[in-house]
């Protein structure tokens, strides 16, 4: 983990309220792993005064990606930082995903900007095997995958008001694809909780190992404020994990799902 | 008038009663975990000392989430006093803190007079612990919940049961929440507390107006940040003018600055809390900035601010 003064090397509108933003990295982007985040001070001062954690979208040579979506006055304030501005950056932070390993056709299911960790990682895996679903609100919102100067990677969309792709949710498409004789044998998902828990309770119900990517309010990113906690399933040895350090990537099976 | 000599490296180190610090600045409990967290970002040798997360006899989970939220200037949190108990901290935390070239001071609590007083014992003759600091602001779970610290003669009987079972100098560390914290102050002096530290957070609450809910899920939380600064600097004054044991000062400290004004309010040393999460380096920023004030004014050693509020 680094602590950086990190220059701004774009911060560009990319559909609707979502950004796309690069900034010099140093060893940061080389010990990054898909599912790892950061924490950025989007100004200095005392208001607002945390740090916000931010999905590592990818990494470009030097260069660290994140994508977001204006949701507050922290990302309304970063959204309006320039190219050559300073940013303070911890990271890489937290545990990633596990690779598949000898898992065939791994799905990558993400909700919203849920995508930000899943292009990481579905650059990162390279499979031809992989499908990637993607569910968003509607078309306005889906993140265009080639303003982003990703080749290669073509999510299958669903909208809720069907105004791209399919008309419904990501779980259908999920379901439609695991409804196949030769099943998936990994599930990779981010999203919004709700959506997460849909998607966790069809791949434990079909026994397929899910990894799930949380996000929660956390003020230092390292397990010293202890503010992240999730409820852990019943019969771990503890009743809390914490989503900086024991996550943000977690086995589904490890997570108490009625609680969360 | 006389140009201040710059040659000389000033003086940091103070003393407080038993506890002598090399430099006024310390990492508040619960804000530095065990020590370790940020070991890896900046060197906690160099600090005065660190305060751990507070213990208790048994482990605690803690609160349901959310346990945090941002407030402004500051931060509201319900953490619950979540640890690791009394045995899993000597058995897995305390060996990496007997390494350190500072001073260790270990943060406890109870439910009970009687937990207290187990927490302490549990401590007696374990080596690298320089003191032990009682958070008093925990409910009292035989007195209907109110919190040990509310109740001068309370906080007097936590601060004497844990003197009787430890070998250690004790600091208390008493709530802002409270009428007239000077009362208390008193209370715990007289009970045979070697110092004090102070502002614990200032209970507070917000409310999510589409869900009509509290933002935590406790309902209420400590506030803390710069948001309560002015408040624990008074605090501070008002319990120096009153006490005759050293005070630790803290409450939103983020820069030099900041620690400045506890000093000169009569804190003999500081904490540094909050800002350890917005910047991993803030007690280390803090310690030089305090050497360069120093320094920039001709003032030879940290002990000539300490109290030099003009009236």
């Amino acid at each position: 983990m680094f602590e950086e003064s990190a220059e701004i090397v774009f911060n560009k509108r990319v559909a609707g309220a979502t950004f796309f933003m690069g900034f010099r990295s140093g060893p940061m982007g080389e010990m990054a792993n898909p599912g790892q985040f950061v924490m950025m001070q989007v100004r200095s001062g005392v208001d607002p005064l945390l740090r916000r954690p931010f999905s590592i979208c990818g990494v470009n040579g030097d260069v660290l990606l994140i994508l977001y979506r204006i949701v507050g006055r922290g990302t309304a304030i970063l959204s309006q930082k320039k190219t050559g501005d300073l940013l303070q950056v911890l990271g890489p932070l937290g545990k990633g995903f596990e690779s598949p390993g000898g898992a065939v056709q791994p799905v990558l299911v993400a909700g919203g900007m849920g995508i930000a960790p899943l292009i990481f990682l579905s650059l990162t895996l390279a499979r031809k095997d992989q499908q990637f679903l993607a569910g968003y609100g509607m078309s306005s919102e889906v993140v265009p995958l080639d303003q982003l100067g990703i080749v290669g990677l073509s999510p299958s969309i669903a909208t809720d008001d069907g105004s791209e792709g399919h008309h419904g949710r990501v779980t259908d498409l999920l379901e439609s694809v695991l409804s196949v004789k030769e099943k998936p044998s990994a599930i990779f998902t981010c999203g919004p909780l709700p959506m997460l828990k849909a998607v966790a309770q069809i791949a434990m119900g079909q026994n397929i190992p899910c990894q799930v990517s949380l996000e929660s309010n956390m003020a230092c990113g390292v397990g010293a404020c202890q503010g992240c906690a999730v409820k852990n399933a019943t019969g771990l040895n503890k009743p809390y994990a914490h989503v900086c350090q024991d996550g943000p990537v977690f086995d589904a099976k490890t997570l108490d799902w009625e609680v969360i | 008038m006389n140009k201040p000599d710059l040659s000389v490296q000033p003086d940091l180190s103070v003393q407080l009663g038993p506890l002598n610090f090399k430099n006024p600045v310390l990492t508040a409990s619960g804000t530095f975990g065990y020590g370790r967290e940020f070991a890896s970002l900046m060197d906690p040798n160099l600090l005065g000392g660190i305060v751990v997360k507070g213990i208790s006899l048994k482990p605690m989970a803690g609160n349901p989430p959310p346990r945090i939220v941002e407030t402004p200037c500051g931060m509201l949190n319900a953490i619950g006093l979540a640890n690791v108990g009394l045995e899993k901290f000597l058995l897995e935390k305390m060996p990496w803190l007997q390494k350190l070239n500072t001073c260790v001071i270990v943060n406890i609590y109870g439910h009970t007079l009687d937990e207290y007083g187990a927490v302490a014992a549990g401590l007696k003759g374990v080596s690298g612990i320089d003191a032990l600091e009682v958070n008093i602001s925990c409910p009292n779970v035989e007195k209907g919940g109110m919190a040990f610290g509310t109740d001068p003669v309370v906080a007097a009987r936590v601060t004497d049961r844990v003197l009787k079972e430890t070998d250690k100098p004790v600091i208390v560390k008493l709530s802002p929440n409270v009428t007239d914290i000077r009362a208390i102050a008193r209370a715990v002096e007289q009970a045979g507390a070697h110092a004090l530290s102070m502002i614990n957070t200032l209970t507070g609450m917000t409310i999510d107006i589409e869900k009509r809910t509290a933002r935590l899920a406790n309902g209420s939380g400590g506030l803390s940040g710069p948001a309560i600064r002015p408040v624990a600097v008074h605090m501070v004054h008002q319990v120096v003018k009153t006490v005759n044991i050293p005070v630790i000062g803290m409450g939103g400290i983020l820069e030099a600055g900041d620690a400045l004004e506890f000093l000169m309010a009569g804190a003999q040393a500081v904490q540094v809390g909050t800002a350890n999460f917005t910047n991993p380096r803030a007690s280390l920023d803090i310690l030089e900035g305090i050497h360069k004030f120093l320094k920039d004014h001709g003032i030879h050693s940290v002990k000539d601010i300490i109290g030099s509020l003009k009236s």
